[in-house]
């Protein structure tokens, strides 16, 4: 274990050292970009919609129990950007993405392909890593905006249709405005930008070092989103306590 | 000028005392020969007798226990030789890039390295096509080519590279006999078109005596005889006679 996390340590140094040639891979980052987007936008959607909606059916009765159900808005808006939005789309790109990502090294590990490139003096840190580690780092900031927007809108569709929380669009979101504040949004983005640099250095880390045939493959594939998924909930507790210095 | 023009500089390769074992097992035991440059040197030998890992040595895919390989005098371990040279490798898979068409994968030596601008690498690219015979498979992806197309095209990859020192990994096997015979006269064309030096390893005795300057037989991580083909056909050894005569009808 200690081995793996002290590769996972220099393949995410090297990267950094290798940021100089972003300019220059600027084409497989968009190609990346696009892939990672087109695969999980829609996903993405659904996905914070149900868990805004959730999150309002929950919490609504209780706080109508207690006469607070003016709270509703706050109480969604400040989940769905600091912890739910980025935690669950690092949780989904992991699974979409870094699996992909993971699979795609190994099958090129395993087929000699980056051999190959290596036999032509091109660094595969430079040519397979970068970029995806760039792409998903700018794409999931991205989508967590979206899962943000829409979990919002999920909870309010909620609250304001069910009747025992009842209460109107207008009134959920002039709760959400007063307690969400930028510093907020921005605190679940830079979570999420975090957690992206992770998935992308542990899938590609775990893609590069797979060894055997297709069973190989397959393995590391496990590993990377197992890996990711641990990761991202244990330094989610640590980034929580290192941002709450920040707060107001 | 053509991009084929022989203006290149072969050069030599020397093994010292290669050692290399992958756990328990040693596969390498100790290798000392010299490969002359500009010659066509084949490695033989029975499966399981570390001819390819010592390819993966020899362009630094793989790092010795002891000993070292030396280009031009110079370690392949140091800084920058690796670099200096021009090497080449084609694998035995091809090791084309899936994602890639067949044009970027022959390009992309010198699309990433940006030697030439984009045109002047289409160019390159259908010349060298032409050359290995597979002139109109530019936009077509591996998955669509059969294995002797992948061969084929992993060498029209390696002669782009314009490479002083060509290792080839069992480039016959897999492939029926008339491609394997082009093949095998595509090895000695590019040794004259860029004047590049060859190690070819493979167990296909007709491959090995009808391109090889010289032929070394290896069995069991050791060298058994180096020489010219005929030397090496002439040896007394009875396990070189017997790798070497042995066919279906031998009891």
């Amino acid at each position: 274990m200690f081995q793996n996390i002290g590769e996972i340590v220099v393949l995410l140094w090297r990267t950094l050292q290798s940021m100089p040639q972003s300019w220059r891979q600027r084409t497989k980052v968009f190609e990346q970009l696009f892939e990672i987007g087109n695969a999980s936008l829609l996903m993405a959607c659904i996905l914070s919609a149900f868990i805004g909606g959730v999150l309002a059916l929950q919490t609504g009765p209780v706080l109508a129990e207690r006469g607070m159900v003016s709270v509703i808005g706050n109480v969604v808006g400040m989940s769905m950007c600091k912890e739910l939005a980025p935690v669950m789309m690092a949780v989904l790109i992991a699974g979409r993405i870094g699996s992909a990502m993971a699979a795609e090294l190994g099958s090129m590990r395993v087929y000699q392909e980056i051999d190959a490139l290596r036999t032509m003096n091109i660094n595969p840190i430079h040519y397979l890593v970068l970029p995806r580690v760039i792409a998903i780092s700018i794409a999931l900031p991205m989508l967590v905006v979206f899962a943000v927007l829409v979990g919002w809108g999920g909870g309010a569709a909620v609250a304001a249709t069910n009747d025992t929380i009842g209460i109107t669009w207008h009134a959920y979101f002039s709760g959400l405005r007063d307690t969400v504040q930028l510093g907020d949004v921005l605190n679940g983005l830079f979570k999420s930008f975090v957690f992206a640099v992770l998935i992308g250095v542990i899938c590609c880390h775990q893609g590069l070092s797979t060894i055997g045939g297709p069973r190989g493959i397959g393995r590391s594939v496990t590993k990377a989103v197992v890996n990711s998924i641990v990761m991202i909930l244990i330094l989610d507790y640590f980034l929580t306590r290192f941002l709450m210095h920040f707060e107001r | 000028m053509s991009h084929l023009s022989p203006n290149s500089q072969s050069v030599s390769v020397q093994v010292r005392g290669l050692r290399k074992s992958y756990g328990p097992q040693e596969v390498l035991k100790g290798l000392d020969f010299e490969v002359e440059r500009g010659e066509i040197f084949v490695l033989m030998g029975p499966s399981g007798s570390g001819k390819s890992v010592l390819l993966r040595h020899i362009i630094g895919l793989e790092t010795p226990d002891a000993g070292d390989i030396l280009i031009e005098g110079e370690s392949v371990r140091s800084d920058g030789v690796m670099s200096k040279y021009r090497l080449a490798m084609v694998f035995q898979s091809g090791a084309l890039l899936n994602s890639l068409t067949v044009e970027e994968n022959v390009g992309l030596y010198l699309t990433e390295h940006r030697m030439k601008p984009p045109e002047e690498i289409r160019r390159i690219v259908a010349e060298v096509l032409a050359v290995v015979g597979l002139q109109g498979t530019e936009h077509k992806m591996p998955a669509e080519l059969s294995g002797g197309m992948k061969k084929r095209v992993a060498i029209a990859r390696a002669l782009v590279i314009e490479p002083q020192l060509v290792l080839y990994d069992e480039p016959t096997s897999e492939l029926d006999p008339l491609i394997a015979v082009t093949i095998g006269q595509e090895i000695r064309a590019l040794r004259r078109r860029a004047h590049a030096t060859s190690i070819v390893v493979s167990h296909d005795r007709d491959l090995a005596f009808g391109i090889a300057d010289r032929v070394a037989l290896m069995h069991e991580g050791r060298i058994l005889c180096l020489g010219t083909p005929d030397e090496v056909k002439r040896h007394p050894d009875p396990l070189i006679q017997r790798f070497l005569t042995v066919d279906f009808k031998t009891p």
